[in-house]
């Protein structure tokens, strides 16, 4: 008695929060009414008795799905007055495909309900049943390979997502790793012999023109922007 | 009145043609077709963990296990296209998009 009290209690707060998802204004709303749906559904999954679904569902909906939703909801700037243009020109023809295709989906599960199993509660499980030890010893002998590809699914889901949304911003200033790490010490220090007595401005023209000299015997590649030591900094430019 | 299979089947087709409803009267907003899509797939794994429960199999809730692993990975890649799209077109307006023609 309980049970069905919960339950009818769960599904029209299920069925309403749908109703909120497809017609609210905002799509912010829209995504808090879809959280609402998923915790109503978690909860149902639980009269089921599939508890380790229902916890999936409400950690990995939930806590990341629709904190995605979220974000991505917040990050655009979208007019939404112009997206819900022509909301009620649609509403009739939706609304007539839904009762098609509830009354089809509704006529076939009426029709098989003379079956005795469907119309059967289903008898809850023996006391000390594990569900998550039940999809356990089946997820991890049967379906083994299919559970190996899940995981494949999601790191391509990650390499997919993260490559999609990366960009270069032009005209950022980097480090470039490899032109910092190749860099010799005749590039940046230059050994200047002050003579005491003919004062330090024509030493520093012969020292300077020595090691320009030194600097184009050893390597032609790294030229005029090496000799102010800013090797790196520029190398964003050319990207 | 006790709670049978067929109630929860029905109340998965109702939550279904919702979703299907939510298509149509939203066909212009990206973001809440996904909202949608992901309504749906919740209104099928609702069958299948009721036939499971039915026919006494967990085979359906392994099913329902992988459904939500792909749609999980469904709506990270179609949350990043929608945010490229949005980076090039500054709108997710469905309309504006036909540079194919289509």
């Amino acid at each position: 008695m309980i049970t069905s009290l919960l339950f009818y209690a769960f599904s029209l707060i299920l069925v309403l929060s749908a109703l909120g998802v497809i017609t609210s204004r905002n799509p912010v709303h829209s995504a808090l009414f879809l959280v609402l749906a998923f915790v109503q559904s978690a909860m149902l999954w639980l009269l089921l008795e599939a508890e380790f679904l229902a916890v999936v569902l409400v950690l990995v909906y939930v806590g990341a799905v629709m904190v995605l939703f979220l974000f991505v909801v917040m990050m655009l700037d979208i007019n939404v007055e112009e997206l819900r243009t022509g909301f009620t020109r649609y509403v009739p023809i939706g609304a007539a495909v839904a009762f098609v295709v509830v009354l089809e989906i509704g006529h076939v599960i009426w029709f098989r309900s003379q079956d005795v199993l469907a119309v059967a509660t289903p008898e809850p499980y023996p006391a000390g049943y594990s569900n998550t030890q039940a999809l356990g010893s089946v997820l991890y002998t049967e379906h083994v390979y299919a559970f190996e590809l899940a995981a494949m699914i999601l790191l391509l889901a990650i390499v997919a997502a993260i490559t999609l949304t990366m960009r270069r911003r032009p005209g950022l200033k980097v480090q470039n790793i490899a032109r910092q790490v190749a860099v010799r010490r005749e590039d940046r220090v230059r050994l200047v012999k002050v003579d005491p007595a003919s004062g330090a401005a024509s030493s520093e023209k012969e020292s300077r023109s020595a090691s320009n000299k030194s600097l184009s015997e050893s390597k032609k590649t790294r030229s005029a922007s090496n000799e102010s030591g800013t090797a790196a900094q520029d190398s964003s430019a050319g990207e | 009145m006790t709670v049978t299979i067929s109630h929860y089947l029905i109340l998965a087709a109702v939550l279904f043609s919702m979703a299907v409803a939510g298509i149509f009267i939203n066909r212009k907003n990206v973001i809440l077709l996904l909202m949608c899509i992901e309504l749906m797939l919740l209104a099928v794994n609702f069958n299948f963990i009721a036939f499971s429960r039915m026919l006494g199999d967990e085979m359906g809730q392994v099913f329902v296990f992988f459904i939500l692993t792909v749609a999980a990975a469904e709506a990270a890649i179609g949350l990043a296209i929608l945010v490229v799209l949005f980076r090039t077109r500054q709108s997710i307006n469905v309309e504006e998009l036909d540079t194919l023609r289509g």
